[in-house]
């Protein structure tokens, strides 16, 4: 007598590909990332800019220009920029998909919420990249000490 | 302790830190917005910088500033709270004392950058 073959009832669960990519996990693994570095980089801007020497009545042209002087201090600036906008962009946008429900409205939320994300990001690096601590043809009172030996 | 009435994520410290922390967060994007096209004055002229700049440094600007800070501090150390809960094997069973050493972090801070803010402030 030969042994009768069963066959298997079905096919063997395969769980489908998702066709739409891993945007969304990225997303949340960049949020945690990014997190723990704007908390080091926003608390050393606040000692800096709030809590250093005068706090915020020395903050003018020539404070900023003090700053921005030296090129560590853009760069750092320019990844607070960055990595601030990106972070609070992404969150906003998972605040939009919660709570806004028509299409529509999403839609409309979300083209504002990129076109200020595009506009701030692209004033803020154009200025960090072409700032002038020295302005010619400035009044010399509001500029920074180190002017005055150009 | 008396149990939280419906599901598992309803109100207690699970709850309104996850509000606070949207609360916070988008207060913060949108003074960030401000914030960086103020400062790109610096780029039209001193002058214009100088001119928007005088008009944050008085009392009411000064207490928006101390807000400001209370809501980048809480959102910081919940942040790192949640990141915590998500990542370290023993975050989600202690998520409600995380939640509370939290909330000590952001008073010990507070209380180290409010007084003297104050003074910078109200001129002390």
């Amino acid at each position: 007598m030969s042994t009768p073959v069963i066959t298997a009832p079905r096919s063997p669960y395969a769980r489908r590909k998702t066709t739409r990519g891993n945007f969304e996990l990225y997303g949340w693994v960049f949020m945690r990332i990014s997190g723990v570095v704007l908390v080091a980089l926003i608390f050393t801007h606040l000692f800096v800019n709030l809590l250093a020497g005068e706090g915020i009545n020395a903050i003018d042209f020539a404070f900023v220009a003090g700053k921005w002087a030296s090129l560590p201090w853009r760069i750092v600036d320019l990844i607070m920029l960055w990595l601030a906008m990106m972070h609070g962009t992404n969150g906003v946008r998972t605040i939009i998909n919660d709570y806004a429900e028509k299409d529509r409205t999403r839609g409309i939320l979300k083209v504002l919420l990129y076109s200020a994300f595009v506009i701030v990001v692209v004033t803020g690096t154009l200025v960090i990249f072409t700032f002038d601590p020295c302005p010619a043809g400035a009044d010399p009172a509001l500029l920074a000490d180190f002017c005055k030996q150009l | 302790m008396p149990k939280a009435p419906g599901t598992l994520y309803r109100g207690r410290e699970g709850m309104w830190s996850w509000v606070a922390h949207r609360v916070t967060g988008v207060l913060i994007f949108f003074f960030l917005l401000v914030h960086v096209l103020d400062t790109a004055l610096v780029r039209v002229s001193p002058e214009a910088y100088n001119a928007v700049i005088g008009t944050y440094k008085n009392p009411i600007m000064g207490l928006g500033e101390a807000g400001l800070v209370a809501a980048i501090v809480f959102h910081a150390f919940n942040g790192l709270r949640i990141i915590l809960v998500d990542y370290w094997s023993k975050g989600a069973k202690h998520h409600r004392t995380l939640f509370w050493i939290a909330m000590g972090l952001f008073v010990v801070t507070m209380a180290g950058f409010l007084p003297r803010h104050l003074m910078h402030v109200f001129g002390g």
